[in-house]
């Protein structure tokens, strides 16, 4: 049976990122970020991506990489889902570098893992794992792009684009120097999760893997993006949960701390029972990932469906029983709400999960 | 009440329609006009915008008028006045104060808002601690009051204060009307997760408001917002729509119109929701008849509390339908709104707004206290703060 335990390495890891977050991304510099000109912390993004070399944690040494292994990737998660730091982690060092890795590419990748490069995989935020390549962007015989894609994570700041396109020979993945783009930010619901729209005209790109390849390379990066935003999702619960109890004990009213009633104890043991469900989900996909265990599809199935609501359902929690301040731009709890519904969407809802589960674990529809 | 049927309801709006086209009659000229001839609520007092007529005629009176094309008086924008301020001021308002304010508050020239949370007070309002001390015929006020929506357009507020620390806090509570414009009220805005700032901190330093701006007695003030607060309640989940009326309808809609979007997880979803609306839609009606033949029961707590679960589930339900458009927002500006815009804005605004509807107006944890214990009669938890003098309790 897998390892669904965190372990000492794993342990010391999270304090260290942990230490950095608390220091370099408080609320109130994560809130004043957002409505700066510059929404991402790209001095952070260096001290935790090249610093300490966690944009390759799972990438091979021999490629520029730790040698890690996506549970430690998960570990780095976590954490940044309980500081919701701005910084294009899950774009670069989860997605496109996975994409990179898949694709079998020596080029890029140890410029992604070594920080020195961010990329971005151009899928929509939203595209499940299973959800077939997609035909938006088009290649002509000289790898020449052109179409464009809506809604992609961290390609604002990316340096590079990892894009599926189709061309004359079928389906293909191409990296595109960010020069080659147009990239439009948008208005993200997530306020530290930027999403921008990207068009090709006749850009010129570099063919990372032809139509043999470029399916299951973008599946496998899918599935490992699904499978570690679901340890980002705890990350998110967990700091709502620690930070609903802290207050509910210290807020009084009737003449006493409203976290002595009943109606609400209970409601927060709920909470943690979700909670410690879901991480072991979120373990066990981490785990299958690491070790390219067969099971990975029903693994990230079972923690996308299970921590993306668990996530939701904690900060929707959390700015209810933090009652009026909770609806305030002041207090923290809205950033964590606008990352746990942005990321029920992104790769895959709970419901397009479930359904792929049904296929796997031969349950077929009614 | 007078027996006043549906039929005589529609000859007095054809006289006001006659005598004032709304074509060429000015909008507040004819709102002024509607008032004095009983048809702007008509369940009030004659003289008083009303002709004791049973309120479901209310609904006869609406449909004339919009047939006719007749201005409405932005009852949204005035939600407030129209639902917590005016029946508070009905009940317990002198003469001459019922004469001074209904009018400009119905027809929407005064906006009203509500000055009772705190703080340190927000489902305990009853432990609010904003000072009001007597000072011959006038009252000095002193506190700070927080939340407070629309207090940025309002003239008047409603006011809940403390005349006096040394009882239970039930028992020393007085409830004013405050004029917003008087020297010492300051309104600070506060800025919601949504990005507007459509309510308030309010800072009440030194304000002297006259002993005739008082509603009911020195130290009746609990009794005063009770009724605010019922009403309230149903103002807030009591309203008359039509079936598929405010977000139900926009959600169907969006299904309807784009089948690339459908599965059969949100299909079920969106149906169950569906049914969820029309059985709160009836519930409402029910809500109203009851009213119309009583007084605001523990009922309105109940449909305010479903009222808030359906729109957050809807709200919710409509980001994931909205595909990769669900991650994205209209606008972060902040802006200083005067009323709650749910559909005019994109679904991102209507999901964050939603979750205060569990907050606003009592959260749904202390609706279900009052439920547990008001109708189904349950035992309350065993309280600490009855009977110790509000300046002795802990917080
Ligand atoms: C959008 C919005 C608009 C508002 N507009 C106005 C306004 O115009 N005027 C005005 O005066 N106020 C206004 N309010 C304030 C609102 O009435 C209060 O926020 C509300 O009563 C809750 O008080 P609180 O925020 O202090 O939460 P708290 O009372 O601190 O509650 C914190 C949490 O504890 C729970 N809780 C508290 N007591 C109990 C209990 N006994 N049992 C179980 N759970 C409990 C609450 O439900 C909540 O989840 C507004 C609030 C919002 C969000």
């Amino acid at each position: 049976m897998s390892d669904l335990l965190y372990s000492e390495v794993e342990e010391d890891l999270r304090a260290s990122v942990r230490d950095l977050l608390t220091d370099r991304a408080g609320f109130t510099s994560v809130l004043a970020r957002t409505e700066s000109a510059e929404p991402y912390d790209l001095k952070l993004w260096r001290t935790l991506a090249a610093d300490l070399g966690l944009a390759g944690l799972a990438v091979p040494e021999e490629m520029g990489g730790q040698g890690a292994s996506y549970r430690e990737v998960a570990v780095v998660l976590e954490e940044l889902g309980r500081s919701v730091a701005p910084v294009p982690f899950l774009g670069s060092a989860v997605l496109a570098t996975a994409a990179l890795l898949a694709a079998g590419d020596t080029e890029l990748l140890p410029r992604l893992a070594g920080g020195e490069l961010i990329g971005a995989l151009a899928v929509p935020l939203t595209t499940a794992p299973d959800a077939g390549f997609p035909d938006g962007v088009s290649a002509n015989t000289e790898g020449a792009l052109s179409g464009s894609v809506r809604t992609v994570a961290d390609a604002s700041v990316a340096d590079v684009l990892i894009v599926p396109a189709v061309g004359p020979d079928g389906p293909g993945l191409y990296a595109v120097e960010k020069a080659g783009a147009t990239v439009t930010e948008v208005v993200s619901l997530d306020l530290t999760r930027r999403l921008a729209d990207v068009s090709f005209d006749n850009a010129s790109s570099r063919l990372l893997t032809g139509p043999s390849g470029a399916e299951p390379a973008l599946r496998q990066a899918l599935l490992v993006g699904a499978g570690l935003l679901a340890s980002e999702q705890v990350g998110v619960a967990q700091w709502c949960l620690d930070e609903t109890v802290a207050y509910l004990k210290q807020r009084y009213q009737f003449g006493r701390p409203v976290g002595s009633f009943q109606a609400l104890k209970h409601r927060l043991a709920d909470l943690y029972l979700e909670i410690v469900s879901a991480r072991a989900t979120a373990r066990y996909a981490a785990d299958t990932l690491a070790t390219g265990d067969s099971d990975v599809p029903v693994a990230v199935a079972v923690a996308q469906s299970t921590c993306s609501a668990v996530a939701l359902h904690t900060a929707e929690e959390s700015v209810q029983l933090h009652g009026g301040i909770g609806m305030t731009w002041e207090h923290p709890a809205h950033l964590y709400l606008k990352r746990a519904k942005s990321s029920e969407l992104a790769l895959g809802t709970p419901g397009r999960h479930r359904a792929a589960l049904a296929g796997l674990v031969n349950l077929p529809p009614a | 009440m007078s027996t006043l049927t549906a039929d005589d309801l529609r000859a007095r709006v054809g006289e006001l329609l006659a005598a004032h086209p709304p074509a060429s009659t000015d909008r507040l000229e004819f709102l002024r006009a509607r008032f004095d001839a009983g048809l702007a609520w008509v369940h009030y007092p004659a003289g008083l915008g009303g002709l004791d007529a049973p309120r479901e005629l209310q609904n006869v009176v609406e449909a004339e008028l919009a047939k006719a094309g007749a201005p409405d008086n932005n009852p949204r924008r005035i939600g407030i006045g129209l639902g917590m301020a005016a029946p508070t001021i009905l009940r317990f308002g002198t003469e001459e104060q019922k004469q001074r304010y209904l009018r400009p508050l119905w027809t929407g020239e005064e906006v009203w808002c509500q000055l009772f949370s705190e703080p340190g007070a927000g489902s305990d309002l009853a432990a609010l601690g904003t000072r009001a001390v007597r000072d011959g015929d006038e009252w000095v006020v002193n506190g700070q009051k927080v939340w407070t929506s629309v207090a940025h357009i309002a003239r008047f507020a409603i006011l809940v204060t403390r005349t006096n620390p040394d009882v239970p806090k039930h028992q020393g509570m007085t409830y004013f009307i405050c004029d917003m414009t008087d020297p010492g009220v300051e309104v600070r805005p506060l800025r919601q997760l949504t990005g507007e700032a459509e309510f308030n901190e309010v800072f009440l330093s030194g304000v002297r408001i006259p002993d005739a701006n008082r509603l009911g007695a020195v130290g009746e003030g609990w009794k005063v917002a009770q009724t605010t607060l019922m009403n309230e309640r149903v103002a807030i989940g009591g309203n008359a729509i039509p079936r598929e009326g405010g977000l139900i309808g926009m959600v169907s809609q969006t299904w309807r119109d784009r089948p690339e979007l459908r599965t059969p997880e949100l299909h079920d979803r969106l149906l169950k929701l569906w049914v969820q609306a029309e059985a709160a839609r009836l519930a409402g009606t029910r809500l109203r008849q009851q009213l119309a033949v009583g007084a605001p029961g523990p009922e309105g707590s109940a449909m305010k509390l479903a009222f808030a679960n359906l729109q957050q589930a809807l709200t919710g339900l409509e980001i994931e339908l909205s595909g990769e458009d669900g991650l994205r927002y209209d606008d972060w500006t902040l802006r200083r709104p005067e009323k709650v815009d749910m559909l005019g804005r994109g679904p991102g605004y209507r999901y964050l707004r939603a979750k205060g509807n569990s907050i606003e107006g009592g959260t749904s944890e202390v609706l279900r206290n009052i439920i547990s214990e008001r109708v189904l009669g349950l035992p309350s938890e065993p309280r600490v703060d009855k009977d110790v003098a509000w300046k002795d309790l802990p917080r």
